[in-house]
């Protein structure tokens, strides 16, 4: 996976509500039909990195099955760091695109 | 780094460990839920998550300062590892204390005499105004400053903020007790304040206390107060009796007061009260000047040079129209610490060779120590300790050793300086200033570090460089041996030990270089026989007495008389001044040259003597003869003159009989009677001067030199012992009870203190070479006696395959000699590129001299021999059959 682009794939997921580090994992490749694959354990110093910042906070509560499990939600700075590292990545994409693909060829 | 995150990290991993574990629990279900059974699912879930140590870990350090820990862990362990290997610990230490306490020593002289800023506010503003002057075809690097002088300047300067001048002179306390002779530090009223600092007690001189005729005031310094007046407050106001004058004391000096002139503390401190109407020939003071702020040297050196016109127009009337003046103004402490500085810079230099020598030997402790280390080391790195991490541990032993060693070498340098500051040798100036401030410790601290690095960096880079194979494996393959020791290990260890040996044997050859100097000092003809056997007494005159030349040469002649018939004495005389005093410089005209307009004569040394002094001196009257009482009283104008004068002015001894000379440029001519040997009146080492010698007579022929005392010279073999003083005080107290004695010396000491600064380097350079061989030798023996365990094996299969002892014997002493070989070449060839720096110490030797170099080796090679030939006989003693066994 390439670098600092866990960051960007955890608050994304956050963003649909809060979550535990196992279902972050499993929403990530799941979401990726299966093309990126987390490695579960480094997830958790992603985590721990993210929140040491501020842009995730984190609570424990129950998980479906009755196990007691840590949950992670946005924080409004998160959410702000999710746009941005979202607008860089989609800009990072078009400018790689371009030069793999550029428009003249796409014409022939 | 957060420091609350930093706090709760502890808390913060149990929380880390049980999310990780509510992970398992969360994918196990999951993993049940479709289908594995719960073992395989507990497995599988652990496969997914990774080593959850790991994440744990990583966590954890984004927390910590991990640095910060590791070395206080470091620390922890470093400690642990000295604790548990005193032997080795306590050699390490007391070698490296001393190699830094010996450095740190030296630096505090350094610091204390040449580095550290005069004790006043702002010095570098204090400068000495001085004049070189070109006299004829003599160059003089200080031309005395006149109370004309200062006049002058003091109405015309544009760069000085205060401005004073100086000069020491004795003076007679008397109604304290016994009469006592002190050192009187004259001044004019401008000295004092431009020192900068206030007076302990009292005041400085008023203008009106400086006026020839006001109400005689003196100030105390620091040390006679506290000796004479248990530095009693209510000494201020009091009267005392100084050179039969009553003074009052109005203020005491502070205790930090230095003057340029080592081994003289003042007592008193006088106002001078010129008189501007005497003649201007009183060249007898040194000038001080506090610079106005933003002055520079030069500027103040051109602001002399834009005066002395205004000076030469208003005098050169007076004697001066031969006179080059040229201004030569420089920093006052260029004045206080004169050329001592280079002399400690180069013992500074000899001594750190020292703690050089002591980090090769800590050094290669160290890599007899990695070896035994092997095994904890290469745990240390199969359970995942990196290279960093292993050195990092390491280096912090080894500052932990230099840093105790530092430790210990603060106490031996404290002690040392107690010691040399107990000696208060003449030759330093500054003696009060030597402590060991926060610039020493400073520099202690530099040391020890950087020497805790070279020597702690050795065993690593030896030990664990990319070539060796320190790994377990490699460890246990190595059959319990570190893998990489073997040959690589035994070539540093060999390296080491050939740079003691050469760093030794520098050390060794300068201080035999100081010790053949201190020889040909010895042998040097000073001029004078059996100097042990000439007592010498000064008794201080009172002013009363000195202008009444007529009394004064009477009194003289009685006290001679008297001195002159204590048993025991067998020749006296006087003079004004003694061998090694120096005498007054003087120009001195030869009839028979002449000399163009403007050019003078040089200046020469002229002693006034009392019939006898050569006789008393045992020095020869090499033509013509001695003068006699009758010529002294008549005032009959006779000299004798030195060898050398004489050789240098008509290329003749006995030709020189009859000729006459004038002394200074005025007065009558004198004719020569007598040539005498000559004396090295400028110390051992320096060549001896042309010296002019006349009867000390009622009239002062040579301006108006100020009055001095002479001193009595006595040949007898009872010097120095009790009765013999006791004898000498009676005599003069017959005379004249109230005449304080000073300079009671013998002639001997005179000389012995010309030879300080070679005695005084001799001393240094000795220990440090003394020390050099002890840990020269002790570098030889551990390397020796280590080679001599390991190859312990080896050595029981050859004597047990029938070598002969013998052999085993020869071969670890051959060993020990090849490499005190070797490094004794290279020595010699370091110590012939470096004894040059040193050849101003030198006298009567070359730097690179064979017979010192050859001694220096041999001494090394006598000590080699003996450092290997222990631990070899210990190899011979090997029992074959034990060693066998055992392996």
């Amino acid at each position: 996976m390439l670098q600092g682009t866990l960051d960007m794939l955890v608050l994304r997921t956050l963003v649909l509500g809060p979550a535990h580090g196992q279902t972050i994992a499993h929403a990530i490749e799941r979401g990726s039909q299966d093309v990126l694959q987390v490695e579960h354990g480094s997830l958790y110093p992603a985590l721990h990195r993210l929140q040491n910042r501020g842009w995730i906070a984190s609570f424990w509560g129950t998980s479906e099955n009755n196990r007691k499990a840590k949950y992670y939600r946005l924080t409004p700075e998160g959410r702000k760091q999710l746009a941005a590292q979202k607008s860089r990545w989609e800009q990072l994409v078009r400018a790689i695109s371009r030069i793999m693909s550029p428009p003249s060829e796409q014409k022939q | 780094m957060n420091w609350r995150r930093f706090i709760q990290r502890t808390q913060t991993d149990a929380e880390q460990e049980q999310e990780l574990e509510s992970y398992l629990e969360i994918t196990t279900d999951e993993y049940i839920a479709r289908g594995m059974a719960p073992d395989e699912a507990r497995r599988a879930a652990r496969r997914k998550l990774g080593n959850p140590t790991r994440i744990r870990e990583e966590i954890y350090q984004m927390n910590t300062a991990t640095f910060v820990e590791g070395t206080f862990q470091d620390l922890r362990n470093a400690a642990r590892m000295l604790r548990l290997n005193p032997a080795f610990s306590i050699t390490a230490i007391l070698t490296l204390a001393l190699g830094i306490g010996a450095t740190t020593a030296m630096f505090s002289v350094v610091n204390g005499v040449v580095i550290k800023p005069l004790p006043y506010p702002d010095s570098d503003a204090l400068v000495t105004v001085t004049h070189s002057a070109v006299f004829g075809n003599v160059r003089g690097r200080d031309f005395p400053f006149s109370p004309q002088m200062l006049a002058v300047y003091l109405a015309n300067n544009q760069t000085f903020q205060q401005f004073g001048m100086w000069r020491p002179d004795f003076a007679a306390i008397t109604g304290l007790g016994d009469p006592e002779r002190a050192i009187a530090f004259l001044v004019t009223q401008g000295f004092l304040p431009a020192l900068g600092v206030q007076p302990a007690l009292g005041r400085w001189f008023s203008p009106a206390d400086d006026q020839p005729g006001a109400p005689e005031t003196m100030i105390l310094s620091d040390g006679y107060w506290h000796r004479r007046f248990g530095g009693d407050p209510r000494v201020i106001g009091r009267i005392i009796t100084v050179d039969s004058r009553l003074r009052q004391v109005i203020g005491v000096m502070p205790a930090r007061f230095i003057i340029p002139i080592p081994g003289l503390a003042p007592d008193l401190i006088l106002p001078l009260q010129i008189n501007l109407a005497q003649p201007p020939g009183d060249f007898n003071y040194r000038a001080l000047a506090r610079l106005k702020p933003g002055v520079t040297a030069p500027q103040a050196n051109a602001d002399v040079g834009r005066m002395l016109p205004i000076y030469l127009g208003r005098y050169a009337g007076h004697r001066m129209d031969a006179l080059h003046l040229l201004p030569a103004v420089r920093a006052f402490k260029e004045d206080v610490v004169g050329d001592v500085g280079q002399v400690l810079w180069v013992l500074l230099g000899s001594i750190s060779i020292l703690l050089l020598i002591a980090c090769a030997n800590v050094a290669n402790l160290l890599l007899v120590r990695a070896q035994d280390r092997g095994q904890e080391l290469a745990v240390r790195a199969a359970l995942g300790a990196s290279w960093g991490h292993i050195a990092r541990s390491l280096i912090v032993e080894s500052l932990m050793l230099s840093l105790l060693g530092a430790l210990i070498s603060v106490g031996l340098t404290y002690g040392g300086l107690q010691v040399l500051v107990a000696r208060g040798p003449a030759y330093l100036p500054r003696l009060t200033e030597i402590t060991i401030d926060s610039s020493v410790l400073a520099f202690t601290l530099a040391i020890s570090v950087v020497s805790g690095l070279l020597f702690g960096l050795i065993p690593i880079v030896k030990v664990m460089g990319p070539k060796s194979a320190w790994t377990l494996a490699g460890f246990v393959r190595g059959g319990g041996r570190w893998a990489s020791g073997g040959k690589s290990q035994h070539r540093s260890q060999d390296a080491l030990v050939v740079v003691q040996v050469a760093l030794a044997l520098v050390l060794l050859v300068s201080s035999g270089l100081m010790i053949r100097t201190f020889q040909n000092l010895r042998r040097v003809d000073p001029g004078f026989a059996h100097p042990e056997e000439i007592q010498t007494v000064r008794p201080v005159m009172p002013p009363g007495l000195i202008a009444h030349p007529d009394r004064l040469v009477r009194t003289e002649a009685q006290i001679l008389e008297r001195l002159a018939a204590i048993p025991g004495v067998t020749s006296a005389a006087y003079t004004n001044s003694l061998p090694m005093d120096r005498g007054i410089a003087v120009i001195v005209y030869p009839e028979s040259k002449t000399y163009a307009a403007g050019e003078l004569p040089p200046t020469r040394t002229v002693k006034m003597i009392s019939p006898g002094l050569f006789r008393t001196l045992q020095t020869r009257v090499i033509a013509g003869r001695d003068v006699d009482w009758a010529e002294l009283y008549n005032e009959r104008n006779v000299v004798l003159v030195s060898e050398s004068f004489a050789r240098e002015t008509w290329d003749t001894v006995a030709g020189a009989i009859g000729k006459r000379i004038k002394l200074g440029t005025t007065g009558s001519w004198q004719e020569v009677i007598g040539v005498v040997g000559d004396i090295r009146d400028n110390g051992a080492d320096q060549k001896a001067p042309p010296i002019v010698y006349c009867p000390a007579r009622e009239q002062q022929m040579i301006g108006p030199v100020s009055p001095v005392s002479v001193a009595f010279t006595l040949r007898s073999n009872r010097t120095g012992t009790e009765g013999f003083l006791s004898d000498i005080r009676k005599a003069v107290a017959a005379v004249d009870p109230n005449l304080p004695l000073a300079s009671i010396n013998t002639v001997a000491a005179l000389y012995e203190i010309s030879m300080e600064r070679t005695s005084f380097s001799l001393v240094l350079l000795g220990i440090a070479g003394g020390l050099a061989l002890l840990l020269g030798i002790v570098g030889i023996y551990g390397v020796l006696a280590y080679a001599v365990m390991q190859r312990q094996r080896e050595v029981g299969i050859r004597l047990a395959l029938g070598a002969q002892p013998g052999t085993v014997k020869g071969m670890f002493v051959y060993r020990g000699m090849i490499l005190s070989g070797i490094g004794i070449a290279l020595g010699m060839a370091v110590a012939a590129g470096l004894t040059r720096l040193m050849s101003s110490l030198l006298f009567g030797v070359r730097p690179v001299d064979a017979a010192t170099f050859a001694a220096a080796a041999g001494v090394l090679v006598v000590a080699a021999l003996a450092a290997s030939y222990i631990p070899a006989r210990r190899a011979a003693a090997v029992d074959p059959v034990d060693t066998l066994r055992g392996q």
